[in-house]
């Protein structure tokens, strides 16, 4: 606890001292981002753009334009991340020979808890969460997401959790603990600063949009279903999507109870993980893996209905084996709760308790391993087209089956005895995440962009991104698997063995091929955006596509869809295109739909002030902005006028443009 | 979006008589740990047993008369939800107490002054 001294009641512990001035690579940092802000706010002031950014983007409960924001607030915290890991890299390829290399120890540590905090919460779950939220009403024939103002809210409390982990960069400083933060380090004693109460509040702000979107998500898949569509006809990513839904549901509370414990400790002098007065650090290790475990899976889960969608829809066949994917699916989804003890084998559970957890977690990969068959055997003997999405699909069965079976060895816990905390599982970990989730996410980008908007991504720019991406992956983490097998551990800031530089600068060397890809990746977006008439789709079907996202118009309209589809099939718009499918030209009726508010982003700012307040200890700004959430959400509930109509002459309009267009077409 | 503007036909709506039953049953319920606690009647061990059975029937007591929820609400995704539900909170509950008391008998026992050491 700090002393009441240094605490003022107006600013807290906030003084000039916490801006950090002393750091030249922060402050060229903010300088540059400081520039780079002002010329986005004033180019879009001068373009006078802030009525339609309000009006059509950030107050809309359309569930298509939230998607599309998760994954710009994906793609700009990827770039934020990954600065992080060529930060790190450069550090470890130079600091040998005596060199300390260019990061201070506080600086180093803030880097590598930024970057798994970013990764996961702020690049892994947008992604997940944007894919989830564009793709799974569309595929389910439903015009929006059962609540759709709580998927306003959901989208920007975790653009909340990112403000404050982005403010913590030019105000105070992050946690210097790693990114689960375990105590006693990220206790009071140990971390007396910010760092950890960023961390904290930054989690527990993006965690309330992730629990909320994920009950949300879980409600529209389970009522909001086409007619026709059972449970064992729903397209595979939406099965997937729903376990991703109840892991979110089911784990995140855990996480939510772990951080605000810690923060008892840590605010009001409790002893919950503390070393002393009955308080025991293991117990929020144990608990914040009961979350942790679960959550690789919630981003993982999706990925694998990403590859279903486009390994079938590329090789032109019926997935093979849905009822077997299906429950692959779901023991996955109930395995994910068992197997929480292998993160921490080490810590002393003894024989009894670690054989249990290694041989479930072993148990997960029969699952996993029958999913990579049913993707092998729906491409055997298919009209395989390696357009981009099933190059990243190929490239992830290559990748992914070589981290999984890292994590069977890790699952056997004499193994994790020498591996645990070496670079092995970080080369691991780093294995499945970016060729699972991230290979994923690219193919699914790749895949759904042309419906999302209308025109495909280039696929020139989009090969150079690939080919970057794939190789330089390779280079950067196979130097790190050999280099854990010679026992050397994560988080570490120099080097005494001038024999092991070699592997950290062949590692560096594969991160900037992946900055090339990274580069290429934007170059993809741009080129296609100014090639977009000759990259144009009018059909809303580009690849030839199988579920109901591709019967609509590209971009699809307000409504999604003129009539509720009717699912006879598993792949209903193959079977719909199959039996001669005609286009309802007439009988249109009006549609209600959800009107735009600004709640969501007002009680978001108000939740981000107060996450800000607490950090700081500025007492009455928290209570005040706490208050301000309270007011704006009652005040809310009054708000009666929450819908409108679209008329039925308009959606006659929307829908003969698109007919005529179809027939240009043709 | 209709459906979300009133409630499902189906969903069942607490009568008057419901919801006190369900509160008169939550302070009989609520009141017989307290006197527990205070008066100490018994020994502490089954004191913590009772209290703990009385918060189980609590539980269920508001999920019957305050969450209505019956093995047919919402064409029985309730049901399922809280099966789910109880597995995985069994799961997490069991799993934790187990790992947690080989920790703690597998630990070196450490003088007090050695852990308080900053």
């Amino acid at each position: 606890m700090t002393t009441p001294s240094d605490v003022s009641p107006i600013l807290g512990k906030l003084t000039l001292a916490a801006l950090p001035l002393d750091q030249p690579i922060l402050v060229v940092t903010f300088i540059v981002v400081a520039i780079l802000g002002a010329m986005l706010l004033g180019a879009i002031t001068w373009f006078r753009q802030w009525g339609y950014l309000w009006r059509e983007w950030l107050t809309s409960v359309d569930h298509k334009k939230i998607g599309i924001m998760y994954l710009i607030l994906g793609t700009i915290m990827l770039l934020r991340g990954f600065a992080d890991a060529i930060m790190m890299r450069l550090q470890q390829a130079m600091a040998f020979n005596g060199s300390e290399g260019y990061l201070p120890p506080h600086h180093y540590d803030q880097i590598f808890t930024a970057h798994g905090v970013i990764m996961i919460f702020f690049v892994g779950m947008p992604f997940v969460t944007g894919f989830m939220n564009y793709v799974v009403p569309l595929q389910i024939g439903a015009r929006d997401v059962a609540f759709p103002f709580l998927n306003n809210f959901s989208f920007w409390m975790t653009v909340g959790g990112v403000i404050l982990v982005m403010m913590s960069l030019f105000v105070g400083e992050f946690a210097k603990t790693g990114w689960l933060a375990y105590p006693p380090l990220s206790g009071l004693t140990y971390s007396p600063d910010v760092g950890v109460d960023y961390w904290i509040w930054a989690l527990q702000i993006a965690g309330v949009g992730t629990t909320l979107s994920g009950i949300n998500l879980l409600v529209t898949i389970i009522k909001m279903r086409a007619p026709g569509m059972s449970l064992m006809k729903m397209p595979i990513f939406t099965w997937t999507a729903l376990c991703t839904n109840v892991l979110i549901v089911a784990t995140f509370p855990v996480l939510t109870a772990v951080l605000a414990l810690q923060g008892l400790d840590r605010y009001l002098g409790m002893n919950f993980f503390t070393s002393d007065l009955g308080g025991n650090a293991m117990m929020y290790v144990n608990l914040i893996w009961i979350w942790g475990h679960p959550e690789v899976y919630i981003l993982i889960l999706p990925l694998f209905g990403v590859f279903s969608e486009v390994t079938s829809t590329f090789s032109g066949k019926r997935l093979f084996g849905y009822t077997s994917m299906v429950y692959a699916t779901v023991v996955i989804t109930i395995l994910s709760y068992l197997v929480w003890l292998h993160h921490f084998f080490t810590m002393g559970s003894g024989a009894s308790v670690n054989s249990f957890f290694g041989i479930t977690t072993m148990v997960i990969s029969i699952p996993t391993g029958a999913k990579l068959f049913n993707w092998l055997f729906t491409m055997y003997r298919g009209r395989i087209r390696f357009e981009l999405p099933m190059m990243w699909t190929i490239a992830f069965m290559l990748t992914f089956v070589v981290g999984g079976m890292t994590g069977v060895l890790l699952a056997v816990p004499p193994a994790d005895f020498v591996l645990h905390n070496s670079l092995f599982l970080v080369a691991h970990f780093h294995n499945v995440i970016i060729g699972g989730v991230l290979f994923g996410s690219f193919a699914a980008i790749n895949f759904w962009f042309p419906k999302a908007f209308g025109f495909r991504l280039d696929p020139f720019w989009g090969k150079v991104s690939f080919w970057c991406w794939v190789p330089g992956f390779w280079l950067a983490f196979m130097p790190l698997y050999i280099l854990g097998l010679m026992g050397i551990t994560r988080r570490m800031r120099v080097f005494d063995d001038p024999s092991l530089q070699i592997f950290f600068v062949i590692a560096g060397f594969g991160v900037a091929v992946i900055a090339c890809g990274i580069a290429a990746m934007l170059i993809q977006f741009g080129v296609s955006i100014l090639r977009r008439d000759r990259l144009r789709d009018t059909t809303g079907d580009p690849w030839a596509g199988r579920t109901l996202e591709w019967s609509t118009s590209s971009p699809p309209p307000e409504y999604n869809f003129a009539f509720t589809p009717v699912a006879h099939d598993l792949d209903a718009w193959y079977d719909m295109k199959q039996r001669g499918h005609e286009r309802p030209a007439a009988g249109f009726r009006t549609i209600q739909m959800p009107r735009n508010t600004g709640a969501g982003i007002v009680l978001a700012a108000f939740s981000t002030i107060c996450g800000f307040a607490l950090i700081w200890h500025i007492w009455w700004l928290a209570a005040g902005s706490f208050l301000a959430v309270l007011v704006t959400a009652i005040a809310h509930t009054f708000d009666y006028d929450r819908t409108f109509r679209i008329p039925a002459e308009t959606i006659a309009d929307t829908e003969a443009q698109r007919a005529r267009a179809l027939a240009a077409a043709e | 979006m209709n459906e979300g503007a009133h409630h499902a036909p189906d969903a069942p709506h607490g009568s008057l008589r419901e919801y006190l039953i369900g509160f008169f049953l939550s302070v009989v319920l609520t009141a017989i740990p307290f006197w527990l606690v205070m008066a100490r009647p018994l020994a502490p061990g089954p004191t913590a047993v009772l209290i703990v059975a009385f918060a189980v029937v609590q539980i269920i007591v508001h999920m019957v008369y305050f969450l209505h929820m019956n093995a047919r609400s919402e064409g029985g995704w309730t049901m399922i939800a809280l099966i789910f539900t109880l597995i995985v909170v069994a799961i997490a509950l069991a799993g934790s107490m187990w790992v947690m008391h080989h920790l703690d008998t597998n630990m070196m026992p450490m003088p007090h002054e050695v852990s308080r050491q900053p």
